[in-house]
C-alpha cells in the first residue's frame, strides 16, 4: 500500500500530464504484479466491491474516535476519507501490506466482515497508505487520472502504440496479467473476443459561441443532441449488448431492446424512451434506469427506443477511420435496411442549416422537442476515441431561470469550511404565501460574492440546526437550471436538474420571486 | 483568587490586572511582555517592552531601535517583579529566543505558552513544562488529524526529490523567522552541504541567527545566481512569494512548502504546492494533550487557533478549559 499511496499522493500533487505520465510509467516498472494491475483499476475506476462500501468507514470512524473530534475535524479537512486517515491513531506500522491482497480480500468479503477488516487494516498502515486504503474502498480516487492517460502510460511502459492497448483495454479484467505480460515481452497481445466488446466513445467539446466566427459551416453537420443518455449497441452472432458512455452494460434493463436486435454491427447512438410519437422528457427515461430489472409494466409504460447517429463497424467492418459524412451515409442506409425493421431502432436527422445564425434559430426550438441543444460535427472528422479537439461540438440550449428565495444556508467543506456556500431556495406557493424549497446550488458565484453571501447569511440567521442556518426570506437568488422535472422526494413536487446560481438579485424584494406554479408550467408534461 | 480576575483578555491583548502589562499585545500599550519575535505576537509602538534578548534583537531588526520602546531583557529562568507579580520566562521550543511567561500572584501561577512545540529544534532550547495553576495554551494545530511526522524524514523526501528531478530548481517556500534557518540547519545535520541559496527577505534573519552561534553553513543570495545557474539548486523563499514573478527565473522548479498546513493535501495542492513538507514549529495534537498533562494545571485557556477540539479533549480529562479570544493572531506566524 506504501508504494500505491506514494503514487497517488504525487499524482495528486502534480499537476502536469508528463510529470503524472512519468509517475505512472515508473510505478508500472517497478510494481510487481498483481498490485500494479490493481492500482490501474483503482485509477481508472474500472475496481468497484460489491460488499464494500463507504457506510463501512463511517462506522469504523464512530467506534473508534471521539465523535466531537471527528466532526470538527471533518469540517475543518472537508474529506471523508482523508480526515480519517489522519486522526487515526498511530500504532504498529512495521510492516506494509500489499494492494492485491486488500483488493483480493474486499472482492470476497462479506459486508458484516468489511468494517473488521478495515479496522485492522488501518492500524497497520501509515497516514498516506490509510488515506489510500479509504480512497479505494470508497471510490473516486480524484488525482486527475484519465483512463486515457493511464492507457497512453501502458502504452509508453510497454513501448507500443496506444492505439493498440486502446484494442484490447475493455477486453480485459484486473488485474490485466495477459496485458502486462504483451507489454513486458513475455506473451503475445491477448487474444480478445471483439465481436461483443465495447469501443471508447469519440465525445464532443463544449462550444463556446466565440469560437462560431472561427469556423466555416460549410465544414459541418447537425444532429440534434437528444436528452436521454448516450449508448453504444455492440451486436453480433451471439446477441447484442448495450453499453453506457462509461462501457458500463445496461443491457440487462432494457430486454425490449437487446431481444430485437439481432444483426451485427457496432452503433452509436441515444437511449430514449417514448410518448407516443413524440420524445419523453428525462423523467420517464429515468424510471427505466432506476431499475435494474424492468417490470411488464414498466416495459408498456416507458417503452425505450435507440435513436442512431453513428456506424462504428458494419459486420467485421471497421469504419472507423472514415469521414463523418462517408459513415453519415452507411449509417443512413444500415437503418432503412436493418435498423427500422427492429422496431426499437430509428435514425437521428440531420439539421439542415446555411450558416450559423440559421442553426442559431433552430437551437432555440431544441426544448420543444426535449432535447437538450444541438451537436456539429465536421463533415470529414474519423471516429476518434476520447475528446479531440476541433471535431465535435456540443452547443447547449440556453437555460431556463427562475428567481428564488434563499431560505437555508450550509457551511461548506474544506476550503468552504468557514463558508455558508451551500444555498436551499424556494418559491412561493402563492403570491404572500409561504416558501416552500425547491433545491440547492453551491456555485455560479465568484469568490467576492460567496464572501457577501456569507455576510449576508450571518446578519440575517433567524435559526441555527448543526452548521446550518435558517434565514429570513429576504434574498433572491436568480437560479439557472437545465430543465425541471416533477419529483415524489421533494415536499414541492417539483425537482431542478442542474441548478446553479445565475445572479443574486440583491435589488429584487423577496416578494416578487417566483411563484411554484410559474415553475410547474415548465415541467414538460 | 480566581484566575480571571487578574488576567484577562482585552481589545489591546491578555491584560495582567495587578502588573498593569500586557502580554503580546495587539496595539500599543504602556508595558509589553512579548513572548517571540513573530510579527503577530511581537508588534512597534509600545513604551516599555520585555522578552528575551534573542527576541529584542529580532524587534530591533525588524521595526528599527526607535519603534520598539525602552527594552529590558531577561533570561530565561530570571525572575523580577512587576507591581507585585512575579514574571519569568521559560524556554517555548517554537523559534531564536521563544518564551513562555510565567506569571506569579498572590500565590497563583498562570503559565502563558506563547506559541510552542516540544519536538527537537537545533536552532532554540526545548519547552520547559511548567506545574501551574491556569496553563494558556496555543491551538494553532489543535485537531487530532494534525501529526507532524519526524522532520527527519521530510528533509529526505525534500533530498530524495532533489536526486530525482536534479536538472530542477527546488524552491521551498518558509517563513522567515524560525521556520528557514531550522530547515537550514535540518539539511545541514543531514549532510547537506551545499550552497543554499535564499531570496532577499530571508537574508537579515539568517544573519542574525548566525550571530547568536548558529551555523547555517554557506548561503548566497538567489538574486546572485544567473538564471541559467538554477538546475539542481535549493532555493529558499518566504510562502508569499512562491507564486510570484520573482520565481520565473528558475525555469521548471519543484514547487514545495514547509509548513504544518501541508499535512492536509487538499490544502497543499490548492496552493499548487508539489513536494509538500510537514514541518511545523507549533506544537502537534499529540504534543499539545501532552502538555496538558505534563503541567498538570486544573485550567486551561485556549486561544488563536481550533479552539474547540483542544477545550473539549481538556474537558474530558476533567480539566477546566475555556476559549479565550483574542484578537489579531494569524495562522501561523506567516
Amino acid at each position: 500500500m506504501k508504494a500505491f499511496s506514494r503514487l497517488l499522493a504525487s499524482l495528486l500533487y502534480s499537476p502536469a500530464r508528463n510529470t503524472k505520465l512519468r509517475l505512472l510509467r515508473v510505478y508500472l516498472a517497478e510494481t510487481p504484479d498483481p498490485d500494479r494491475g490493481y492500482a490501474l483499476a483503482a485509477l481508472t475506476g474500472t475496481l468497484a466491491f460489491a460488499e464494500a462500501k463507504p457506510a463501512a468507514v463511517r462506522e469504523v470512524a464512530r467506534q473508534r474516535l471521539d465523535p466531537v473530534l471527528f466532526d470538527l475535524s471533518y469540517d475543518y479537512v472537508g474529506d471523508l476519507a482523508e480526515t480519517v486517515a489522519l486522526i487515526w491513531p498511530a500504532s504498529d506500522q512495521s510492516h506494509d501490506l500489499r494492494l492485491g491482497e486488500v483488493v483480493e480480500t474486499l472482492t470476497l468479503a462479506a459486508r458484516a466482515k468489511v468494517p473488521e477488516l478495515l479496522e485492522g487494516w488501518l492500524d497497520r498502515l501509515d497516514a498516506d497508505a490509510r488515506w489510500a486504503l479509504i480512497k479505494l474502498l470508497t471510490g473516486g480516487l480524484r488525482v486527475g487520472v484519465s483512463e486515457r492517460l493511464a492507457k497512453s502510460a501502458l502504452a509508453e511502459h510497454g513501448k507500443v502504440e496506444l492505439a493498440e492497448v486502446e484494442e484490447v483495454w475493455h477486453g480485459l479484467d484486473p488485474p490485466y496479467r495477459s496485458l502486462f505480460d504483451w507489454l513486458d515481452r513475455k506473451a503475445t497481445r491477448p487474444q480478445i473476443d471483439t465481436s461483443r466488446l465495447f469501443r471508447p466513445l469519440m465525445l464532443a467539446q463544449a462550444l463556446e459561441e466565440s469560437d462560431l466566427i472561427s469556423l466555416d459551416p460549410s465544414d459541418f453537420r447537425a444532429e440534434w443532441k437528444w436528452d436521454g443518455i448516450r449508448v453504444q449497441i455492440v451486436s453480433g452472432p451471439d446477441g447484442a449488448r448495450l453499453f453506457s458512455r462509461g462501457g458500463e452494460e445496461v443491457g440487462p434493463a432494457f430486454p425490449d431492446l437487446v431481444d430485437r436486435m439481432s444483426f451485427s454491427a457496432v452503433v452509436d447512438g441515444e437511449l430514449l424512451v417514448r410518448r407516443g410519437e413524440e420524445v419523453a422528457p428525462f423523467n420517464d427515461l429515468q424510471q427505466r434506469l432506476n431499475r435494474k430489472k424492468a417490470t411488464e409494466k414498466h416495459l408498456a409504460d416507458y417503452p425505450a427506443f435507440v435513436r442512431v447517429y453513428d456506424l462504428l463497424f458494419e459486420g467485421e467492418e471497421d469504419l472507423r477511420h472514415l469521414g463523418f459524412d462517408a459513415r453519415r451515409a452507411r449509417l443512413e442506409a444500415w437503418v432503412a435496411r436493418t435498423g427500422l425493421a427492429t422496431g426499437v431502432i430509428d435514425l437521428s436527422p440531420l439539421v439542415p442549416f446555411a450558416d450559423w445564425e440559421e442553426l442559431g434559430r433552430h437551437r432555440l426550438g431544441a426544448g420543444a422537442l426535449n432535447a437538450e441543444g444541438l451537436m456539429l460535427k465536421r463533415a470529414d472528422s474519423p471516429y476518434v476515441p476520447g475528446r479531440p479537439k476541433g471535431l465535435w461540438f456540443k452547443w447547449k440550449r440556453a437555460a431556463d431561470t427562475i428567481d428564488a428565495v434563499l431560505m437555508y444556508a450550509q457551511r461548506g467543506h474544506g476550503k468552504r469550511s468557514s463558508f455558508y456556500s451551500d444555498y436551499t431556495f424556494g418559491l412561493w406557493t402563492s403570491p404572500g404565501g409561504e416558501l416552500v424549497p425547491i433545491g440547492k446550488a453551491y456555485f455560479g458565484f465568484t469568490n467576492t460574492e460567496l464572501m457577501e453571501l456569507d455576510k449576508w447569511v450571518r446578519n440575517h440567521t433567524t435559526d441555527r440546526f448543526g452548521p446550518v442556518r435558517q434565514v429570513e426570506p429576504g434574498l433572491v437568488l436568480e437560479i439557472a437550471f437545465d430543465s425541471a422535472q416533477r419529483s415524489t422526494r421533494h415536499k414541492s413536487g417539483v425537482a431542478l436538474r442542474f441548478p446553479r446560481v445565475a445572479r443574486i438579485r440583491w435589488d429584487k424584494p423577496a416578494g416578487e420571486a417566483d411563484i411554484l406554479e410559474t415553475l410547474v408550467k415548465r415541467i414538460p408534461a | 483568587m480566581r484566575p480571571e480576575t487578574w488576567v484577562r483578555p482585552t481589545p489591546a491583548g491578555l491584560f495582567v490586572e495587578p502588573g498593569s502589562f500586557y502580554i503580546d499585545p495587539s496595539s500599543p500599550v504602556d508595558r509589553a511582555v512579548v513572548t517571540h519575535g513573530h510579527s503577530d505576537h511581537a508588534r512597534g509602538g509600545n513604551r516599555r517592552v520585555l522578552a528575551t534578548a534573542e527576541t529584542l534583537a529580532i524587534m530591533k531588526s525588524r521595526f528599527g531601535h526607535d519603534a520598539i520602546g525602552a527594552i529590558q531583557a531577561l533570561a530565561y529562568g530570571e525572575r523580577i517583579e512587576i507591581n507585585g507579580v512575579g514574571v519569568s520566562l521559560a524556554p517555548a521550543g517554537h523559534i531564536l529566543g521563544s518564551a513562555q511567561v510565567v506569571l506569579d500572584w498572590q500565590g497563583s501561577r498562570i503559565v502563558v505558552s506563547g506559541d510552542y512545540k516540544r519536538r527537537r529544534d537545533p536552532t532554540c532550547p526545548p519547552f520547559e513544562p511548567i506545574r501551574c495553576d491556569v496553563f494558556i495554551t496555543e491551538a494553532t494545530f489543535a485537531l487530532p488529524v494534525f501529526c507532524h511526522p519526524d522532520d527527519k524524514e521530510e528533509v529526505a523526501r525534500l533530498l530524495h526529490s532533489m536526486a530525482v528531478f536534479p536538472e530542477r530548481t527546488h524552491l521551498v517556500g518558509v517563513y522567515a523567522l524560525g521556520k528557514c534557518q531550522r530547515l537550514i540547519r535540518l539539511l545541514r545535520e543531514a549532510g547537506y552541504d551545499q550552497p543554499i541559496y535564499l531570496h532577499g527577505a530571508l537574508v537579515g534573519l539568517c544573519d542574525l541567527y548566525r550571530e547568536h552561534g548558529v551555523d547555517l553553513g554557506d548561503l548566497r543570495p538567489a538574486t546572485e545566481a544567473p538564471p541559467g545557474m538554477f538546475a539542481g539548486v535549493l532555493v529558499l523563499a518566504p510562502p508569499s512569494s512562491l507564486g510570484d514573478r520573482w520565481s520565473r527565473r528558475m525555469a521548471d522548479s519543484v514547487l514545495s512548502f514547509a509548513s504544518g498546513w501541508m499535512r492536509i493535501k487538499q490544502r497543499a495542492k490548492q496552493r499548487g504546492v508539489e513536494l509538500p513538507l510537514v514541518i511545523s514549529d507549533h506544537a502537534d495534537w499529540g504534543e499539545l494533550t501532552q502538555t496538558l498533562d505534563e503541567v498538570g494545571a486544573p485550567e486551561v485557556w485556549v486561544t488563536h487557533g481550533r479552539e474547540d477540539a483542544l477545550v473539549h479533549h481538556a474537558t474530558t480529562r476533567g480539566i477546566r478549559a475555556r476559549a479565550l479570544s483574542l484578537l489579531g493572531f494569524e495562522e501561523e506566524g506567516s
